[in-house]
């Protein structure tokens, strides 16, 4: 049972989002780049799988700034293979792209089982999993849950809106977007982590030219805008929550 | 599988004794359960101090990390005050505990998410590490930032996680600004170079997270020239003074009740406005216990025109935890499930009692204040006073506050 984590790295929203002066893409100066949220949970829901039924599990990701460090977690988690994709990774590349680039070094592993965040806040053609589905040939099923191994099949939890969960069973090997994993992602004791750094190696794999194909082309990048019924509430903490309490009262909500 | 589980126990003991400062007197412990008394909340724990040795003697170490109730432990020191053999409990034994049962995977989610945002922005409260010193953004006089002013200050100023971030501890920053300011102290800050101190972060069983924070905070001060360190944080006081120094990274440092206590004569002309109140005074922890701080930040008090001092049931050796300590900012929910209580709302019950409620002291026109010397604890007092019934009116303020408001900066 050998099951393929895809992780990408997305901008860190603790420090606030700049657009650069053309207003069409992410001005990086000061970005920082975290694992994607699900992708975390497509990670812990593997080495959960794997200590459960066995197996291997490697881990792909984007040769971006702050990767290894990524990577290196995921091997002091129990990854047993850890894939650092290199590429032309900017700030623009698109899910078409990265869905290209990772099926190929996914179809080489061959594996029974690919799993990774169902979404990403920065998608903007389309989640990671379907795409790369498409490309694997592969059936996909996202918004999972929960995953547990029949054989040659994997019966899966698929949150619907409403509260409504679905089992269904899928034909292996298939793509899953994991939206949680079964139990939250673990902690490894940063001295965990160092000790990878040292014994563990990263697999350097290149990417042949990205294809951007499909993507979308930004013609202006903004950050939201107030309409014009809103009202910005402005001064400091006090001042905020005195007009709120007001603004409460008046439409008789408290 | 027996002796397997003999031999971890054996191995913990062993270590502890070779590794923890004065670490073989673990084997002088007589049981008598003193620091499990002591413990305010042993209680609640499966396994309080006295118990863990007992489990350790047992050789049955595995058995005791299942159990989670270590995370109860506050790191407050109680324990260690009342041991009769001397043994390093607080600095030894339940940190070690807390670092097995890291080490084992089992942290409370809310622990976790602390010490994730500690890896990833230098403070465990998840805030930008840019945005470190926007506290001082807008000051007059500006700021010294060492980075920028590429000049020799006689005090470098360690601000810390919380008197950085936490808006509740912010007025405290401020007011120590404006008195160094005003006693023309020549300081700087380490501003976005400075991470936490990471002594909660070791506390809470995270030994290699303290380090890194260690070797970032030391690759910072090495760059600059300056005479002395000073915090307003016991916690960054207890890791500069006895934790950096065991990584070879030592400077003399001061917590801000000392730095100011041997300026008493100059401070105190400058003292003109009279504080009508009575005060009592919570010793935190790391100031008090961990470093025999009782003194000064009582003088700096009896200083103040128109303070009365009062003394609350637990003080100084004795003096009850605010509950923060020891990984305690970051697992409140996690205690409430276990506990049903808060330790804060005790210590705020205990300063009603002795200070009396707003009916009892409304006329005499005198305020009610709980004086404190620590960030961890404006938030966590303010929110008690909160929910507890008999406590409105009472107000918490940190004595640099007390100092700025009689000095009239």
């Amino acid at each position: 049972m050998d099951i393929v984590v895809v992780v990408k790295l997305v901008p860190d929203l603790v420090e606030e989002i700049e657009i650069t002066g053309d207003g069409k893409t992410v001005d990086t100066t000061f970005m920082r780049l975290i694992i994607n949220e699900p992708d975390d949970h497509a990670l812990e829901q593997a080495i959960i799988l794997k200590e459960r039924e066995g197996g291997e599990v490697t881990v792909i990701g984007p040769g971006v700034e702050d990767i290894d460090g990524v990577l290196f977690t995921a091997a002091a988690k129990g990854t047993d293979r850890q894939i650092k994709l290199t590429g032309d990774f900017d700030v623009e590349v698109n899910n078409h792209a990265l869905a290209r680039a990772f099926a190929n070094v996914v179809r080489e592993a061959q594996p029974d089982l690919i799993l990774t965040g169902v979404q990403a806040h920065n998608d903007m053609d389309g989640a990671l999993g379907p795409l790369m589905a498409e490309y694997l040939e592969m059936p996909y099923i996202g918004y999972v849950s929960g995953v547990v191994m029949e054989g040659e099949t994997c019966n899966v939890r698929k949150e619907y809106p409403g509260g409504l969960i679905g089992e269904m069973q899928v034909n292996l090997p298939a793509v899953l977007g994991i939206q949680s994993a079964e139990s939250p992602p673990r902690y490894v004791a940063v001295s965990k982590v160092r000790q990878a750094m040292k014994t563990v190696t990263l697999d350097e794999q290149t990417s042949s030219d990205l294809d951007r194909k499909g993507g979308p082309a930004v013609s202006r990048m903004f950050q939201p805008e107030s309409g014009e019924r809103a009202e910005m509430i402005e001064g400091d903490i006090d001042n905020i929550a005195e007009k709120l309490v007001e603004i409460l009262r008046t439409a008789d909500a408290i | 599988m027996e002796t397997k589980m003999i031999d971890t126990s054996t191995e913990f003991i062993y270590q502890f004794v070779e590794t923890v400062p004065e670490g073989e007197r673990i084997r002088l412990c007589l049981q008598c359960g003193a620091c499990s008394g002591a413990c305010p909340f042993g209680f609640v724990m499966d396994f309080p101090p006295h118990g863990m040795i007992a489990m350790l003697r047992a050789g049955l170490l595995d058995d005791m990390l299942k159990s989670d109730t270590a995370w109860m432990c506050v790191s407050c020191y109680a324990c260690t005050e009342v041991c009769p053999a001397n043994i390093p409990v607080t600095a030894g034994l339940t940190t070690r505990v807390k670092e097995e049962m890291l080490l084992a995977g089992n942290v409370p989610t809310e622990l976790q998410d602390a010490l994730e945002k500690a890896q990833r922005y230098f403070n465990p409260l998840g805030e930008s590490p840019r945005k470190r010193a926007e506290w001082a953004s807008e000051l007059e006089p500006e700021i010294t930032i060492m980075a920028k002013a590429k000049r020799p200050v006689d005090v470098l100023w360690f601000v810390g996680d919380y008197a950085s971030y936490h808006p509740s501890a912010r007025s405290a920053t401020l007011a120590l600004t404006k008195i160094l300011n005003a006693l023309d102290v020549d300081f700087g800050i380490l501003g976005p170079e400075e991470v936490s101190d990471g002594d909660s972060l070791r506390l809470a069983g995270e030994s290699g997270l303290f380090e890194m924070m260690v070797d970032k905070n030391a690759s910072a001060f090495e760059k600059y020239e300056f005479n002395k360190i000073f915090t307003s944080d016991p916690h960054a006081y207890n890791a500069l003074k006895n934790e950096y120094p065991r990584l070879d990274i030592s400077y003399p440092v001061q917590h801000y009740t000392q730095f100011f206590t041997e300026r008493l004569e100059q401070i105190q002309p400058l003292l003109k406005n009279s504080i009508d109140a009575d005060v009592v005074f919570h010793d935190p922890c790391y100031l008090g216990r961990a470093n025999d701080i009782y003194e000064e930040p009582r003088q700096l008090l009896q200083s103040i025109p128109g303070v009365e001092l009062v003394e609350m049931s637990h003080c100084r050796g004795n003096s009850l935890c605010c509950g923060g300590g020891g990984g305690g900012m970051w697992l409140d929910g996690f205690r409430w499930e276990k506990a049903e209580a808060r330790i804060s709302e005790w210590r705020v019950r205990e300063a009603v009692s002795a200070l009396g409620n707003q009916e009892t002291t409304s006329k005499g026109g005198r305020a009610r204040i709980l004086a404190i010397a620590c960030p961890y604890e404006t938030p966590r007092f303010e929110d008690a006073i909160k929910s507890m019934p008999g406590a409105e009116g009472l107000i918490v303020k940190d004595i640099v506050e007390l100092l700025a408001e009689s000095m009239g900066v």
